[in-house]
């Protein structure tokens, strides 16, 4: 028992650690919000597009969501760290990572969407244009508020996904909390400092992980 | 361009060393969607008992292996259970985190999907004489999984792409490989192999998550 104290929750290497876990979260804490506005922002483009009905563009976003939930996102995130340098193109550690996970992310936040927009009735759009507002508005104040509602718990989910996946960016150096973990657990000798970063994200996440679970048992219970 | 991303001299040298990370990428997540699914279905078995100290357990397990991201579970394993004297290999640990993770979302959707199954589905089939096992195997169950195939199907795609983590613990892997071609021969073509390999892999599985979606959805 002693032995595993020391190794996992050796309270000299926390005091040593936490600063570079501290500097490791916050970097965490801009990565989220930087990366979700964009995931979300360009899957917002994204099912909007889809509500135009034009058949090649629907083909279009079909193949571009379908391509990017195919890779596996380290993969392109490697992919856009490593590769595109041979193109001329050298980005940071943090621009590659928002690059490669605002692809990945904006697929899937673009295909739940488009379903939370499917799922409104035909009469709301044509109730809400002939009151006299245009497809902007239409879609701004009557659309999206409902439709938003409608996939609320897989927009939950999709948003946990995204902070978990943050902590890939380690794979590139970027400093985040797992990086800075593993560099603790490098000075101190130790592996205190990883298992205080996943009661990090554990505490970080466990909030919304609970929400996420009452939300799921609701919707059967109201869907049955 | 064409010479840094599609060089077919480079691929042609590094195809082998690709084809055969896709064989241990198909294996690996073979073996974790398995052992995954499996354990996910014996938890929620045992939560359908209604036992309240397991049930805590249960959820406190699923819970955590939720919120906290795969990489840093297998980075935990990996690099902190040695301390210990726990030495696993790369494989081991990549199964053992990716199985307990899969697990833990798969619990989660059988479970509610247990749920929203009628209480009196359950009270019929035990009044005519079926054991607890008996009630879930012949008359829950197949409801269940019309609510649980979707989201399951989903959940084993992602998983069956995280594998690509395991390239981090040294596992040889499509990515591991296409990452130490890429560094031997100065040239990203083994990494644009490694994308068509994945999309070999994932593609049509996305494809059949569409269907499955459309084919399962509830009817309002």
């Amino acid at each position: 028992m002693d032995r595993l104290i020391e190794s996992f929750l050796n309270p000299e290497v926390m005091r040593t650690s936490a600063p570079y876990l501290v500097r490791g979260f916050w970097m965490t804490v801009k990565l989220c919000l930087l990366v979700i506005p964009l995931g979300v922002g360009l899957g917002l483009v994204l099912a909007a597009l889809h509500t135009l009905q034009r058949r090649w563009l629907n083909v279009l976003l079909i193949v571009y969501v379908d391509l990017f939930r195919a890779f596996p996102p380290l993969v392109l995130l490697v992919f856009v760290y490593y590769g595109l340098p041979y193109m001329g193109i050298v980005l940071s550690p943090f621009l590659a990572v928002a690059l490669a996970f605002m692809l990945n992310t904006s697929s899937y936040y673009g295909e739940i969407l488009r379903a939370g927009i499917e799922n409104i009735p035909q009469g709301q759009w044509q109730a809400a244009r002939s009151t006299g507002l245009n497809r902007i508005d239409t879609m701004r104040f009557v659309i999206l508020p409902q439709a938003i509602r409608s996939v609320l718990p897989d927009l939950v989910s999709n948003t946990l996904e995204v902070v978990k996946l943050t902590s890939l960016a380690s794979v590139v150096a970027l400093p985040e909390l797992l990086r800075m973990a593993r560099i603790a657990q490098g000075i101190t000798f130790n592996p205190t400092p990883l298992v205080l970063a996943a009661g990090v994200y554990f505490l970080l996440l466990w909030p919304f992980v609970r929400l996420l679970s009452k939300m799921e048992t609701r919707r059967i219970v109201t869907a049955t | 361009m064409i010479d840094s991303f599609f060089n077919l001299d480079v691929m042609a040298r590094v195809l082998p060393a690709i084809i055969s990370g896709m064989w241990v990428t198909l294996g690996l997540s073979i073996l974790v969607i398995t052992s995954g699914t499996v354990f996910g279905l014996a938890l929620a078995t045992l939560r359908a008992l209604q036992y309240r100290v397991v049930n805590w357990f249960i959820v406190f397990f699923v819970d955590a292996f939720r919120a906290i991201p795969a990489l840093v579970i297998l980075m935990v394993v990996f690099f902190a259970l040695p301390y210990v004297d726990v030495q696993l290999s790369g494989l081991v640990t990549a199964w053992l985190c990716l199985s307990l993770v899969l697990a833990a979302f798969c619990e989660e959707i059988f479970w509610t999907s247990i749920l929203s199954v009628d209480k009196g589905q359950w009270e019929a089939a035990r009044s005519t004489g079926f054991s607890f096992l008996q009630s879930l195997r012949y008359v829950v169950l197949p409801q269940a999984m019309r609510l649980a195939l979707p989201p399951l199907t989903n959940r084993a795609i992602a998983i069956g792409k995280s594998t690509a983590l395991a390239s981090v613990v040294a596992v040889p892997e499509i990515l591991n490989q296409a990452s130490s071609a890429q560094a031997q021969t100065a040239n990203a073509s083994p990494l644009t192999l490694a994308a068509i390999a994945y999309l070999a892999i994932f593609l049509p599985l996305v494809v059949m998550s569409r269907w499955v979606e459309s084919r399962f959805a509830w009817r309002h």
